[in-house]
C-alpha cells in the first residue's frame, strides 16, 4: 500500500480558494438578486394592493354625534334641547389594569361621585367597551362634584371630565308623560338601531314623543378621520408625518313642534298637584293634544343625567308610580262619563224619544229578578227626561235605555267613539281600554262559568262600571268626537317637523279618523243641552259653570273602584283610599263653537267627579280659552302661525356651535 | 516591510492626507468609505424609525464610535500572527462564556443570552460569529486543503459545540448564523462537492426531525411564515406590516419621516430588526435597491480582499467574514420581504443596536488587517 503524503499546495489550494469564492460571489448575487425581484413585485408589482392597505391602517374614522332635535311647543316654548354637560369618563388603558380600574371606582365611590351600588354594572359598562374609547361613567357632574374631583383629579389616572351634549327639559316634570325622556343606550334599545347612526351617541329617546320621533330627533352623525398608532389611539405627537384627514359634519336631527300649549299644560299639571290622575284636552278640530298631564310625574332630567339604580328602583318602587303614564297607560271605569254615549245611542236607535219621561225611584230591578240596581240619588229622580238625565246623571234612567238597547248596540255604537280601540296617538305605550260584549266574555275567561253575559252586566255597563274600561285619553278623544259633532281626529302631539337648517317649520295636517254617522242635529243637540245643564244649576257640575264667561258641556262621573256589596251603600270615609271613588269629568267648550275637549280624572278622589274634577278642567279651559294677562287670546290666533315663526327664534344662533362642541 | 515602505514612498506625492491617514491605520480605502456611508444611512434611519428620537440616535452614534474603535485597533495593530494565537483562545473563551450563560439561565427558568458585566451586557454568542471562522481557519492553516474527512470532522465538531449551546439558550437565529459562518470555511476551504450534493437530502431529513426538537414559537414562526395570513393579529402580525411597509412605499418611497407605518408604530421593531422596511417605505425602491448595491459593494470587495491573502489563515478567515455579511444581509433583507422566516437577525450596520455592530465592525478589522499586514514572498 502507497501511503501518498500530502503536502501544501500553495498555488492549488490558492485556486481552490479563488474558485469557491468567485462561486460564492455568483450565489450570493443570485440571491441579492431574488431579494431585489421580490422587493420589486411588492413595491411596484402590488403597489396598489399594499398602498390602500397602510391607508387602512392608520386612518380611524370617528363619528361625530348629530345634535338632537329640539322639542317646542305650538308656541315655540322650548321643552327639550340640549345643554352641555360635564361628564366623567374613564380610559381603561389609561387606567391601568382591572385592579387599578376598580380601586379608581372604589375611590370615586369614596368622594360620593359614584353610588357603591352601581360599581358592578359601571365596571361591566366600561370593560365591554375597547380599552382606549373614553366610556361616560357619569353623566352629568354638578357644580360641587366637579369642585371635588378637581381636588383629586392627580389620584385618578385616565378618569376624567369631557364636555358632551345632553338633553335638557326645561319644564321637567310638568312635560314628562308626554315628551318622555331620553336615556342611556341599552342593549334593548341595540336590537333595533342601526349601529352606525348611534356611534357617538350616549342618549336615545326611551318613551313619549323622545321615543315615538327618535329617527327624526335623531340627525346623521358625522365623521372625523383621526389619525392613530398601532394601539388604536389617536397621536397627538407633532411629527413631521401630517397626511390629509377628511371631516363630514353631523346633520342636526328635526325639531318637533308640538301641539301642547305649555300654559295650559302647566296648569293642568299643576291643578293635578298632590293628586293621582291624569288630564287630557284635545282641539276637536284637529286633533291636536293641548295639555297631557298625569300625576304624579317625574323629572326626566334625572334620566338624561343617568339614575343611580337606587333612584331608578326607587321611582319604579313608588307606590303612586309616577313612571305609568295615567293619561294613556291608566284605564278606568268611565262611570257616568259614558251616559252622553248611551243617550246618543238610544236616540240613534229610537229606544226612547228626547222628551219620554222614565221614572226613577232610586233604584231599577230586572223583570223577574229581585236584584235592585240603585241611582246615586237616594230617594230618586222621579219623572226624567233625556237632558235632565245627562245633566243629573240618573243611574235609573240608564238602566232603562241599557236593558233596551241590549250589549250588542251598546257594544257597536260605542266603539265607533273610540271606546276599547287605542286611539293612534303618537307616543307609545296606550292602553286599549275595553268595551265588553258577550263576545269578548266568551274569549276574556277561562271558567266556562263565566263565560256567559248575564243581563244584569248590561246595565251596569250601562253606567260605564263593569267591564268597561277606557283610558283619560280615550275619555278626551271620545267628548272631542260629541263636540265635533261625530268627526274625529287622531289625538296627535307633533303637528310640525323644522328639518335642520329650515326657517319654518312643516306643518302636519290632522289626520282624520272614522266619522260616527247616523245622528241627525237635533239629537246632537239634545245631548248638548243635557251636557250644557249639567255645569249650570241644578246639573251636576255646577260649580265650575258659575261665572265662567263661556258655556262649558260637561259630563261628570264618579266610579267605583270595587263592587259594592248587594244592598250596601258606599260611605266615603269608611274605606280605605285607595279604595274610594275615582272621579271623572268629560267637557267641552264654548259649548256653541267648541275649542277645546277636556277629560280629567282622578283617582281615589275625595268627593265626586263634580266636586273634584271639573273644577281642574275648568282651570284648562280659563287657561286656553280667556286671554293671559297682557297677551292676544291665544284661541283665536290660528294656532300653527305662531309655531311656525317662534322655533327660529328659540333656536338663535348657539345651536350649530352646540353641533360642534358637544362632541369629542 | 521593503517594498511596502517603497511603494508607499513611490506614491507619497500624489496621496491626500486621508488617504495617508488611511494607510497609516491599515485600512481599505473603498471599504471603509462604503461601509462609512451604510453608517450613516443607518444613522438616519434610525432618528426616524424611532419616531425623532434623539437619544436613541445619540446612543446608536455611541455605539458606532466603540465599534469603529474595535476596527480601527484590528486593523492596526494585530497582525496575523497574533490573530491566529488569538483564535483558539477567543474560542475557548466563548464557548466557557456560553455555558456560564446556559447555566445561569437554567436557574433563571427563561431564555437567557446576555452575560451581564456590570457596566455592560455582553452577548457571548456574539463572539462565536468570529470565533468560530476563525478556530476552523486556525485549524486549516497548517493542513493542507482540500480537508480529509478527519478534518472535516474536526471542523463539524468546532461548530457543533457553541451551536448547540446557543440553541439552548434558546436562539435560533444565532445559532444558525454562527453554524452559517463555519459551514462558510468548510465551502472555501474546498469541501467536496460529492459531499455538498449529499447533505442536501441529510439537510431535508434533519429539518424534519429538528421540526421536533424546536421551541413551539420556532414552529409557529415558520407557519406563519408559510401562511401569515392565517394569524394577522398575532404571530403573522410583523410580516404583514412589514409587507405593508414595503409595498406601499413604491418606487419613490413616501418620503424620509413620511412613513404611516412606521412613525404610527404599525410596524413592530422598527428600529431594529424591521429597520429595512423603513428605508423601503420611506425611500421605496430605489432606496433599498441603492442599501442592497453598498451592501453588495461590500460583501464582493470583501471577497476580493480575502483572496489576496497570503495564507489558508487568512483567505479563510477573510472569505467567512465576507460571507457572513452576506448572510446576515440575505437573512434579514429577505425575512422583512417575506421570503426568509422570521428570525430575529438585525440589517447589518443599520439596526438600531451595539452588540451585532460590533462583532460586524471588528470583523472588517480583522479583514482589513489581514490584507494590509501581508508579507511580500516568493512571487
Amino acid at each position: 500500500m502507497i501511503r501518498r503524503v500530502r503536502i501544501k499546495d500553495h498555488w492549488g489550494e490558492r485556486r481552490v480558494f479563488t474558485i469557491r469564492s468567485i462561486v460564492a460571489g455568483v450565489v450570493v448575487a443570485v440571491l441579492l438578486l431574488t431579494v431585489a425581484t421580490r422587493l420589486f413585485y411588492l413595491q411596484v408589482v402590488r403597489y396598489a394592493y399594499y398602498s390602500d392597505l397602510s391607508q387602512g391602517n392608520r386612518v380611524r374614522v370617528e363619528p361625530i354625534p348629530p345634535a338632537r332635535g329640539l322639542i317646542l311647543d305650538r308656541r315655540g316654548v322650548i321643552l327639550a334641547d340640549n345643554m352641555p354637560a360635564y361628564q366623567l369618563e374613564v380610559e381603561r388603558d389609561q387606567v391601568g389594569s382591572l385592579r387599578q380600574l376598580r380601586a379608581s371606582l372604589a375611590r370615586l365611590a369614596r368622594l360620593g361621585l359614584l353610588d357603591p351600588e352601581d360599581l358592578p354594572r359601571i365596571e361591566q359598562t366600561v370593560l365591554s367597551h375597547r380599552p382606549y374609547e373614553s366610556v361616560p361613567i357619569k353623566l352629568a357632574l354638578t357644580d360641587q362634584e366637579m369642585a371635588v374631583f378637581a381636588l383629586h383629579r392627580f389620584e385618578f389616572n385616565g378618569i376624567d371630565v369631557h364636555t358632551r351634549l345632553s338633553r335638557n327639559y326645561p319644564f321637567g316634570p310638568l312635560t314628562a308623560q308626554a315628551i318622555g325622556y331620553v336615556g342611556a343606550i341599552g342593549p334593548r334599545d341595540l336590537a333595533h338601531i342601526d349601529p352606525t347612526l348611534y356611534a357617538g351617541t350616549t342618549l336615545i329617546g326611551k318613551l313619549g314623543i323622545e321615543r315615538t320621533y327618535e329617527s327624526t330627533l335623531h340627525g346623521k352623525p358625522g365623521f372625523r378621520e383621526v389619525l392613530v398608532n398601532a394601539a388604536g389611539r389617536p397621536v397627538t405627537r407633532e411629527g413631521p408625518y401630517r397626511p390629509k384627514l377628511k371631516t363630514q359634519r353631523p346633520v342636526a336631527g328635526s325639531d318637533l313642534v308640538l301641539s301642547l300649549d305649555m300654559r295650559v299644560q302647566r296648569v293642568a299639571q299643576e291643578a293635578l298637584q298632590g293628586l293621582r290622575g291624569a288630564v287630557v284636552a284635545i282641539d276637536p278640530r284637529t286633533g291636536d293634544v293641548i295639555a297631557l298631564a298625569s300625576s304624579p310625574s317625574f323629572d326626566p332630567n334625572e334620566f338624561a343625567r343617568g339614575l343611580t339604580f337606587k333612584e331608578y328602583r326607587a321611582l319604579l318602587d313608588d307606590p303612586s308610580k309616577p313612571m305609568l303614564n295615567r293619561a294613556l297607560q291608566g284605564a278606568y271605569p268611565p262611570g257616568s262619563t259614558a251616559k252622553p254615549y248611551y243617550a246618543l245611542a238610544a236616540l240613534h236607535y229610537g229606544v226612547v224619544t228626547p222628551d219620554e219621561p222614565i221614572f226613577c225611584p232610586g233604584y231599577f230591578h230586572l223583570p223577574g229578578s229581585s236584584h235592585l240596581y240603585h241611582c246615586w240619588k237616594h230617594g230618586g229622580h222621579g219623572e226624567i227626561s233625556m237632558r235632565r238625565a245627562i245633566a243629573q246623571s240618573c243611574d235609573v234612567y240608564f238602566y232603562n235605555v241599557a236593558n233596551r238597547l241590549g250589549i250588542d248596540r251598546m257594544h257597536h255604537f260605542l266603539s265607533e267613539f273610540g271606546f276599547g280601540k287605542r286611539t293612534g296617538i303618537d307616543i307609545p305605550g296606550e292602553l286599549p281600554g275595553l268595551m265588553p260584549s258577550p263576545e269578548w266574555k266568551r274569549h276574556a275567561f277561562k271558567n266556562p262559568a263565566d263565560e256567559v253575559w248575564f243581563p244584569g252586566e248590561t246595565l251596569i255597563v250601562g253606567i260605564g262600571q263593569g267591564y268597561m274600561l277606557a283610558t283619560p285619553l280615550q275619555l278626551a278623544h271620545a267628548v272631542a268626537t260629541i263636540a265635533a259633532r261625530g268627526r274625529s281626529f287622531v289625538p296627535r302631539l307633533v303637528i310640525g317637523i323644522r328639518p335642520p337648517g329650515a326657517r319654518h317649520m312643516i306643518p302636519l295636517p290632522p289626520i282624520p279618523g272614522p266619522t260616527v254617522r247616523g245622528i241627525t242635529p237635533a239629537q246632537w243637540e239634545v245631548v248638548y243641552e243635557g251636557m250644557e245643564d249639567a255645569t249650570k244649576p241644578g246639573g251636576t257640575a255646577w260649580r265650575i259653570g258659575m261665572n265662567a264667561p263661556y258655556q262649558i258641556a260637561a259630563k261628570t262621573g264618579t266610579a267605583q273602584v270595587f263592587s259594592l256589596r248587594k244592598n250596601e251603600r258606599y260611605n266615603e270615609k269608611t274605606i280605605n283610599a285607595d279604595l274610594r271613588d275615582n272621579a271623572l269629568f268629560i267637557s267641552f267648550a264654548p259649548a256653541d263653537d267648541p275649542k277645546l275637549a277636556v277629560a280629567v280624572m282622578v283617582e281615589n278622589a275625595t268627593g265626586e267627579g263634580g266636586q273634584v274634577a271639573a273644577p281642574i278642567a275648568r282651570k284648562v279651559f280659563d287657561a286656553y280659552l280667556l286671554p293671559p294677562p297682557s297677551a292676544p287670546s291665544p284661541a283665536t290666533a290660528a294656532p300653527a302661525a305662531p309655531a311656525a315663526r317662534a322655533p327660529t327664534a328659540a333656536r338663535g344662533e348657539p345651536r350649530p356651535r352646540q353641533g360642534t362642541t358637544g362632541t369629542r | 516591510m521593503i517594498l511596502d515602505e517603497l511603494s508607499a514612498s513611490r506614491t507619497r506625492r500624489t496621496l491626500s492626507a486621508g488617504t495617508r491617514a488611511l494607510r497609516a491605520l491599515r485600512l481599505d480605502g473603498p471599504l471603509t468609505g462604503v461601509l462609512a456611508l451604510i453608517l450613516s444611512i443607518g444613522v438616519l434611519v434610525v432618528y426616524s424609525a424611532s419616531g425623532q428620537n434623539v437619544r436613541m440616535v445619540e446612543r446608536q452614534i455611541g455605539n458606532i464610535v466603540v465599534a469603529v474603535t474595535a476596527l480601527v485597533v484590528l486593523a492596526r495593530f494585530s497582525t496575523p500572527q497574533y490573530l491566529r494565537l488569538f483564535a483558539p483562545l477567543a474560542y475557548a473563551l466563548g464557548v466557557l462564556l456560553l455555558i456560564v450563560v446556559d447555566v445561569t439561565g437554567h436557574i433563571g427558568k427563561g431564555a437567557q443570552r446576555w452575560l451581564d458585566l456590570g457596566f455592560m451586557r455582553f452577548q457571548p454568542s456574539e463572539i462565536m460569529k468570529l470565533a468560530v471562522p476563525m478556530i476552523c481557519a486556525w485549524y486549516m492553516h497548517e493542513r493542507p486543503l482540500p480537508p480529509t474527512f478527519k478534518d472535516l470532522v474536526v471542523m463539524a465538531v468546532f461548530i457543533a459545540i457553541p451551536t448547540a449551546l446557543v440553541v439552548a439558550q434558546p436562539d435560533l437565529g444565532t445559532a444558525l448564523l454562527i453554524a452559517a459562518s463555519g459551514l462558510i470555511v468548510m465551502l472555501l476551504a474546498g469541501l467536496p462537492v460529492s459531499i455538498i450534493l449529499l447533505s442536501i437530502p441529510v439537510l431535508v431529513l434533519g429539518a424534519w426531525g429538528g421540526w421536533h426538537f424546536v421551541h413551539a414559537y420556532q414552529r409557529e414562526r415558520i407557519l406563519t411564515f408559510l401562511n401569515p395570513e392565517s394569524d394577522r393579529l398575532g404571530a403573522g402580525y410583523h410580516i404583514i406590516q412589514s409587507q405593508i411597509a414595503i409595498g406601499s412605499g413604491g418606487v419613490f418611497g413616501k418620503g424620509y419621516m413620511h412613513g404611516s407605518q412606521s412613525q404610527l408604530d404599525f410596524l413592530p421593531e422598527s428600529s431594529t430588526d424591521f429597520i429595512f422596511s423603513v428605508i423601503g417605505e420611506e425611500f421605496g425602491l430605489l432606496g433599498q435597491l441603492l442599501v442592497l448595491g453598498l451592501y453588495a459593494f461590500v460583501i464582493g470587495r470583501s471577497l476580493y480582499l480575502a483572496m489576496q491573502g497570503q495564507d489558508t489563515f487568512a483567505r479563510l478567515t477573510g472569505g467567512a467574514i465576507a460571507l457572513s455579511f452576506f448572510v446576515y444581509v440575505f437573512v434579514n433583507a429577505g425575512m422583512v420581504s417575506g421570503i426568509v422566516p422570521v428570525v430575529g437577525v438585525p440589517l447589518p450596520l443599520v439596526s438600531y443596536g451595539g452588540t451585532s455592530m460590533v462583532t460586524i465592525l471588528a470583523g472588517f478589522g480583522i479583514l482589513m488587517s489581514l490584507h494590509s499586514h501581508r508579507k511580500l514572498v516568493g512571487s
